[in-house]
């Protein structure tokens, strides 16, 4: 089989480009040598089936960023047939840098001047005969967006494929490359810039977006809009969803599942069944957040908000991006913690992944929802999600100026302001899509055996009753009481907390478990359970605890460093645990 | 000569020279900040925040720190 990799700088396009070859077809992939997730295709091109691999989008080859070694590893391990180098055309003057490096590689490249449409609006043309003859290179001008001239380029591509032999670059003559004389010479020889460039739609924007007063307002309406938007848009589908699986349960698989034991139809209908359904209710809801997320994301202008907010951040001893990547945090905290390889100093992106674990993910969103509309009043609750949202910032800024000092770095900060973009369809779809795979995923991996585990340890030893006292859960949350009850989290709810642990999708799947009820009467029964001041504090230890499995394997695989991941743990538990009893202590004190 | 940073904003200037380390001077240049280029600051951040600067067609955010390791020649005379 062959091997092409794609490579280009951030803002080229380069994953749009991924997207529309490859489609629904990309899997995260892994690869011997490096410990970082890359996307991976394999398509048919011409006559061969080839591996396309998306790398990191990177400005330089020869840096110093973990993106950048990356990039450099992967080429070392993996050999390549040929590189595909995308270049945002409309801003070749200077991503054609990259391929000045990349050329004393030694191995094929294809260049795509990406963009050709943006490219045009602005005047700028780009004479790709003159560039092939000056390079030796073959030269194509595409859109990826819109999928203008890709077929041309693959086939192209597809052609060349069965001459070339996987080879390994060498980067020995990267260092020495000379990039400055050779890059002004080869735009003056195939770019032509008009003199002075059109007023752009992104000026207009920008008066309003990076306003001191007005920028901040529509930061905060922009983002209330998108939460409001999954709720509203969102809540008719799950409750749509969720008595579908009621209906399906009582119609189908009781009857069908009578005839087993009792033990057998009980694990199988009041465990796996009703834990797993409950959290698949909550599908609809992220699509919806991730879709959204997608749009902002791929406008611009988040970037606009790291403009805002670098000046509050770099009080913090963070930056402009750490406030990105907090705010990806909301989406899912995994993510946002490799976004942080942008970033050179190695104290930054550690005080930076110790502030995202305490972003409030869709995952614990999830809890917050149900809790919230189960047990406080229809008018509270969306301001009891909104102190949440708060409360999460506060924690992630409080961390942030308590280790500071120990986490001090003096990176230059230095962020491209890309032109705002209209994302197309296909791309925010196939995004959702992603996640939805990702979420199959985590339910077969963390979701089935964690309902099925809260099941047996609330039902064993056979013949107690069901997560009484007696039962292993019991006793776990037993032993856990002196610790858990001042801040009124009692012995059942202890061991959601647990599972939650596991994964914060769990923890409604968990509850349906431990108080045996369908979906539908799960609220009715925590409504019962907890009075607003526990559940409140139930929240916000939710909130702030240990993050999830899966961000703990990202925080110590991205760190390296057990003693940060330790502390990564033990800092956002002991915080929850102090807010938690503030919150209840106060709570209880009020008259409600 | 004068530091990027005291350049006012919507002045065109012409960077002379760059004072950073090798890493942040390579940064630059990926972004398109090099020795011979015009630029210009289109506004100032708020509360001493950050400069949005534009070199050809690219737009970069720097802090002012930052960019007062960018010499620039003293601004053309405004147009009338």
């Amino acid at each position: 089989m062959k091997r092409v990799a794609l490579l280009g700088m951030p803002n080229c396009g380069k994953s749009s480009l991924f997207n529309r070859v490859t489609g629904a077809s990309a899997r995260i992939g892994n690869w011997p040598g490096i410990t970082v997730d890359l996307m991976r295709a394999r398509i048919l091109l011409g006559s061969h089936m080839v591996e396309v691999v998306d790398l990191p989008g990177i400005y330089d080859l020869n840096g110093y960023t973990e993106d950048e070694q990356v990039v450099r590893d992967f080429l070392s391990a993996q050999p390549v047939d040929l590189l595909i180098m995308v270049i945002n055309a409309a801003q070749a003057e200077r991503q054609l840098r990259l391929f000045l490096q990349a050329r004393t590689l030694g191995v094929p490249i294809v260049v795509l001047f990406n963009m050709a449409d943006e490219a045009r609006r602005l005047g700028i043309s780009i004479d790709r005969d003159a560039f092939t003859e000056h390079t030796g290179f073959a030269a194509h001008s595409i859109s990826a967006k819109f999928g203008d001239g890709v077929p041309q380029a693959l086939a192209q591509i597809g052609h060349m494929l069965g001459n070339t032999v996987a080879s390994t670059p060498s980067f020995d003559a990267l260092a020495a490359a000379d990039l400055e004389h050779a890059l002004d010479q080869l735009a003056h020889q195939c770019i032509d810039t008009p003199v002075t460039l059109s007023a752009r739609h992104t000026d207009r924007i920008d008066r309003a977006a990076l306003h001191p007063v007005l920028g901040p307002v529509l930061f905060i309406a922009a983002m209330a809009l998108v939460f409001n938007a999954v709720f509203l848009l969102g809540a008719p589908l799950q409750e749509g969803i969720g008595a579908a699986f009621d209906w399906l349960r009582s119609a189908a698989l009781v009857p069908l599942l009578a005839p087993l034991p009792a033990w057998v139809s009980g694990f199988l209908i009041e465990g796996i069944y009703n834990g797993v359904s409950t959290v698949a209710t909550f599908v609809p809801l992220i699509v919806l957040f991730f879709f959204l997320m997608a749009l902002v994301e791929d406008s611009g202008y988040l970037s606009r908000a790291a403009f805002l907010m670098d000046a509050f951040m770099s009080r913090l001893g963070l930056d402009g991006r750490s406030f990105v990547m907090l705010v990806m945090g909301f989406g899912c905290n995994v993510p946002a913690l490799m976004g942080t390889r942008i970033m050179r100093a190695r104290p930054l992106r550690l005080l930076t992944m110790l502030t995202i674990p305490l972003s409030l993910c869709s995952a614990r969103l999830q809890v917050f929802l149900f809790i919230g509309a189960a047990v406080f009043p229809a008018v509270w609750a969306p301001w009891a999600l909104l102190s949440l949202y708060l409360f999460s910032i506060a924690a992630a800024v409080l961390t942030a100026w308590l280790f500071r000092k120990k986490f001090a770095s003096r990176e230059p900060f230095a962020l491209e302001l890309p032109p705002y973009r209209l994302p197309t369809l296909r791309h925010v779809l196939l995004r959702g899509w992603h996640e939805v795979r990702h979420f199959v995923h985590r339910a077969s991996r963390f979701i089935v055996a964690g309902v099925a585990l809260v099941w047996l340890l609330t039902h064993l030893p056979v013949g107690v009753d069901a997560a009484s006292t007696a039962s292993w859960a019991g006793q776990i949350g037993s032993w856990l009481q002196p610790l858990l009850s001042p801040i009124g989290i009692d012995t059942q709810l202890t061991l959601a907390l647990l599972f939650g642990f596991v994964a914060k999708e769990v923890m409604i799947g968990a509850m349906a478990v431990i108080f045996g009820q369908e979906t539908s009467a799960l609220g009715d029964t925590l409504a019962q359970h907890m009075n607003i001041a526990q559940a409140y504090s139930f929240m916000l230890f939710t909130l702030l605890y240990t993050p999830c499995l899966s961000t703990l394997a990202t925080l110590q695989s991205e760190s390296r460093d057990w003693r940060f991941t330790t502390l990564a743990v033990v800092w956002p538990l002991g915080l929850a645990w102090a807010v938690a009893w503030l919150a209840y202590t106060g709570l209880r004190a009020l008259p409600l | 000569m004068c530091a990027l940073s005291e350049l006012q904003t919507g002045q065109d200037a012409t960077v002379v020279g760059l004072r950073a380390d090798h890493d942040f001077v390579q940064r630059l240049h990926a972004l398109g900040v090099r020795i011979g280029r015009s630029v210009r600051i289109i506004r100032r951040g708020a509360l001493n925040g950050p400069l949005q600067l534009r070199i050809g067609t690219t737009d970069i955010m720097l802090r002012r720190t930052e960019a007062a390791l960018i010499d620039t020649t003293e601004p053309a005379v405004a147009k009338a």
